[in-house]
C-alpha cells in the first residue's frame, strides 16, 4: 500500500516559494467558487467578473495600478519587519497619520506653486508614520510592550484623531460643515501618469521603494542582521546585533512606507483629508507581504493579484450582485490557505510504501 | 447623580460580559500555549450568527449557542493552521481574524440595521426593587451571573484539578508534557476551540442582548481589547476578570460623561478604551518578572513533535 507522508527539506527548494503562493491562490479558487454557490452566483460569471473584467478596459486597468501603489508600498515595509518578526500589524494608522502631517503641509501652503510642496509632504507623511510606528518601538524596546498591541491600539486611536481633525481645525470653512478639508492645489497633487486614469506618479515612488527593498534584503548586512536579529534574538545579541535596532529599523521603515502611501492617497485620487483615506489599505498589506513570501519580487505579484481581486470585487459587485463582503472573505482565504501551502516550504510530499521507519515523523 | 452611578454600575456589568467571555476562552487557549489573535473575527463571526439565529427563531438560547458554534468552527481553522501545518501562530491568528470579519460582514449582510428583542432579565421580584442595588445588581438577564459563574468555572478547573495541570504543564512545556504521554496536539486543539466558542458566545451577546442591533463592524476592537486584558491579568484568572469590568466600565465613558454634560471631544472617549489599553500595557509590560513568570513559556511557539 501506498502512502503519502511528509519529509523535512533539507535544502530550500527555488521553486517552492512559488509553488506555494499557486497552490493558495488555487484553493482559495475552489473555495470561492463554494461561496458563490451559498450566494447563488456562477463561479465561472463571479471569477470572470474578478478575474478578468478589469483586465478588459483601461479603467479597470488604471484602478488596478490605482490600488497597487499603497498595497505594494505599504507591503515592502511590512515584510522587512516581517522577517525580522517584528509585527507590525497597524500600518493603516501609520498610512492616516501620514496622510494628516503631509494634508497639514498642503493646507498651510495652500495656494504655493513650489515645486517643493509635494516632496516636502512626501518627507512630512513619511515622518508622521515613523513616529506613529516609533511611538510602537519606543514602547516595545523600553517598556517591553507587545508591538502587535500597540500598533493596532494605535491605530484606532488615529483613525479618532483624523475624525477630530476633519471636524475641527482642518475642516474645510467654506465646506457647508462637510466633514473634509480643503481641496488641495495642483502643487499638492501627484501629476497623472496615464491619461484618462486616476493613476498618479505616486506608484513610482512604490516601484523604486521595491527595487530598494529587493537591494536591502538580499544584498546588504543590514537587511541580514534584521532577519537574524529577528530570529534569533540571543544568537544575534552573541554576534553584536542588537534586537533593539531591529525592532526600531523594522517599525520605523514600515511606518515611513505607510507614511508615504498615506500622501498618495490624500495627494492622489482624493486630493483632500476626508474621514475614509483608504479602504483598509495597511491591513490588506499584511496579507500581500505574507502572499508574496515576504519576499521583495514576491510582493511586486502578490500586491497585483490583491489590487486585482479589489477592484474585480467591485465589478463583481455591480455585474454579477456579489455582495463586498466576497473580497473580504476572499483575502482572508488566501492568507488561510497561504499559510496551510507553507508547510511545503520546509517538507515536501512524499509517495512511499507503507513503511513504519518512514511512518515516524510524519505530519499527524 | 443616583441615576448616573445606577448607569455605571449596571451598564458595567452587562458591557463586561462580552470582554469576560472572550478573555476566558483566550486565556485558557493561551494557558496552553496558543496565542490566537483572532480574538476580534471570532467574536464578529459569534456576533452574527447569533444575531441571524436569534432574528429567525426568536430563541436566545439559540443564538449564544450557534453564535458559539459558528467560532467554534472558525477557530478550529486556526487549530488546523497552528497545529497540523505548523503555520506561525501570530500570522494564523491575523488570518482568521480577517476571514471572520469577513464572514461576519457576509452573515449579516441582509440584517443591517435591523434589531432583535433584547434577551430578557431575571425576574428577582422585590430584590429589584431595592434602592440602587436593585437595579444597579438585579436587572439584568442571565449572562451577566453566568459569565462571573464562567469565570469562577475556568480559574477552578486551571488552578484545582488535573486537567488545569495538564493544560499548563502543555503551556509550559510541550516536549516533557509529550514525554509524559500527553496528547499536546489534542490538548491544544480543544483550548484553542474551547477560546473560539467563548469568543463566539462573548460576540452573540454583544448582538442579541448588549446591543440587539445589528451594524457590520459592531465588535470594534473588543477582540483586541481582549488579547490585552489577558496580558494586563498576567495570565491569572481573578486579575484578568478585574480588567475585564475596567474596561467595560470605561468602555460606558462616553455615554456617562455625555451624560454629565462634560464638554470633552467625542473622539477622545472613543479613543479613550484604547489610550487605557496601551497605558496599562506599558505599566505591566515594564515589569518583566511579571510577565515572564506567568506567561506560559511556550506561548505563540510553534511546537514540533519529534518521533
Amino acid at each position: 500500500m501506498r502512502k503519502i507522508y511528509l519529509e523535512p527539506r533539507t535544502e530550500r527548494s527555488a521553486f517552492a516559494p512559488f509553488l506555494v503562493s499557486m497552490l493558495a491562490v488555487g484553493l482559495t479558487i475552489i473555495a470561492g467558487s463554494g461561496l458563490f454557490l451559498i450566494y447563488d452566483k456562477s463561479p465561472i460569471a463571479g471569477f470572470h467578473a474578478i478575474f478578468i473584467e478589469p483586465l478588459l478596459s483601461s479603467y479597470g486597468i488604471g484602478e488596478i495600478l490605482l490600488k497597487l501603489g499603497p498595497l505594494l508600498l505599504i507591503a515592502q515595509g511590512l515584510a522587512i519587519g516581517f522577517r525580522a518578526r517584528v509585527w507590525n500589524i497597524g500600518a493603516e494608522g501609520q498610512l492616516i497619520i501620514g496622510a494628516i502631517l503631509a494634508s497639514v503641509v498642503a493646507i498651510y501652503f495652500d495656494g504655493s506653486t513650489s515645486s517643493l510642496l509635494l516632496p516636502a509632504m512626501v518627507l512630512a507623511g513619511a515622518l508622521g508614520g515613523m513616529g506613529w510606528a516609533g511611538i510602537a518601538a519606543w514602547l516595545r524596546t523600553r517598556y517591553n510592550a507587545n508591538e502587535i498591541l500597540v500598533t493596532f491600539m494605535l491605530s484606532s486611536i488615529a483613525l479618532q484623531i483624523l475624525y477630530y481633525l476633519v471636524t475641527g481645525p482642518l475642516r474645510d470653512p467654506q465646506g457647508f460643515n462637510f466633514p473634509q478639508s480643503i481641496t488641495f492645489s495642483a502643487a499638492a497633487t501627484f501629476p497623472i501618469l496615464i491619461e484618462n486614469t486616476r493613476v498618479n506618479a505616486s506608484l513610482i515612488i512604490a516601484l523604486v521603494v521595491s527595487v530598494v527593498a529587493w537591494v536591502f534584503m538580499q544584498r546588504s548586512l543590514m537587511g541580514y542582521k534584521l532577519v537574524v536579529g529577528g530570529m534569533a534574538p540571543q544568537a544575534a545579541r552573541y554576534a553584536g546585533f542588537g534586537e533593539k535596532r531591529a525592532i526600531w529599523l523594522a517599525l520605523l521603515v514600515g511606518g515611513a512606507a505607510a507614511g508615504v502611501a498615506g500622501v498618495g492617497e490624500v495627494a492622489g485620487p482624493l486630493g483632500m483629508l476626508q474621514r475614509t483615506i483608504s479602504p483598509g489599505y495597511g491591513f490588506t498589506a499584511i496579507i500581500v507581504a505574507f502572499l508574496g513570501g515576504l519576499h521583495p519580487i514576491g510582493i511586486v505579484f502578490s500586491s497585483l493579484l490583491m489590487a486585482l481581486i479589489h477592484v474585480g470585487g467591485d465589478f463583481a459587485r455591480l455585474s454579477v450582485g456579489l455582495p463586498s463582503a466576497v473580497t473580504d472573505i476572499f483575502q482572508g482565504l488566501l492568507l488561510t490557505f497561504y499559510l496551510a501551502s507553507s508547510l511545503l516550504l520546509t517538507h515536501r510530499l512524499r509517495l512511499r510504501k507503507s513503511d513504519p521507519a518512514f511512518a515516524v515523523g510524519a505530519a499527524e | 447623580m443616583t441615576a448616573t452611578i445606577i448607569f455605571i454600575l449596571a451598564g458595567t456589568l452587562a458591557a463586561t460580559v462580552p470582554l469576560l467571555l472572550a478573555a476566558m476562552g483566550e486565556l485558557v487557549a493561551e494557558k496552553s500555549g496558543m496565542l490566537n489573535l483572532g480574538v476580534e473575527g471570532m467574536m464578529a463571526v459569534g456576533a452574527a450568527a447569533g444575531f441571524v439565529t436569534v432574528a429567525l427563531t426568536g430563541s436566545h438560547a439559540l443564538g449564544l449557542l450557534i453564535g458559539g458554534l459558528a467560532a467554534l468552527l472558525l477557530s478550529g481553522v486556526f487549530a488546523i493552521l497552528s497545529i497540523f501545518f505548523m503555520a506561525n501562530q501570530v500570522a494564523a491568528g491575523l488570518a482568521i481574524g480577517i476571514l471572520g470579519l469577513g464572514v461576519s460582514a457576509g452573515i449579516g449582510k441582509n440584517y443591517e440595521g435591523t434589531t432583535v428583542a433584547p434577551m430578557p432579565k431575571l425576574p428577582f421580584g422585590s430584590l429589584g426593587e431595592l434602592p440602587i442595588i436593585g437595579p444597579a445588581l438585579f436587572s439584568h438577564d442571565v449572562m451577566v451571573y453566568l459569565a462571573i459563574a464562567a469565570a469562577f468555572v475556568v480559574w477552578f478547573v486551571l488552578q484545582r484539578t488535573k486537567l488545569g495541570l495538564i493544560i499548563r504543564a502543555v503551556g509550559e512545556s510541550p516536549q516533557s508534557a509529550h514525554s509524559l504521554g500527553y496528547p499536546v496536539a489534542l490538548i491544544r486543539t480543544a483550548c484553542i476551540l474551547f477560546g473560539g466558542a467563548m469568543a463566539g458566545i462573548g460576540g452573540a451577546y454583544l448582538s442579541t442582548a448588549y446591543t440587539p442591533l445589528w451594524a457590520d463592524g459592531m465588535v470594534a476592537g473588543r477582540g483586541w481589547i481582549v488579547v490585552a486584558l489577558v496580558v494586563f491579568g498576567t495570565w491569572i484568572v481573578p486579575r484578568v476578570t478585574l480588567g475585564a469590568y475596567l474596561f467595560g466600565a470605561i468602555s460606558l465613558l462616553e455615554l456617562s460623561i455625555q451624560g454629565l454634560g462634560l464638554n470633552v471631544p467625542s473622539q477622545l472617549l472613543s479613543a479613550s478604551p484604547y489610550i487605557v489599553t496601551i497605558i496599562v500595557l506599558v505599566v505591566i509590560s515594564r515589569n518583566p518578572a511579571l510577565i515572564q513568570l506567568n506567561s506560559p513559556m511556550s506561548l505563540g511557539q510553534t511546537y514540533r513533535p519529534k518521533g
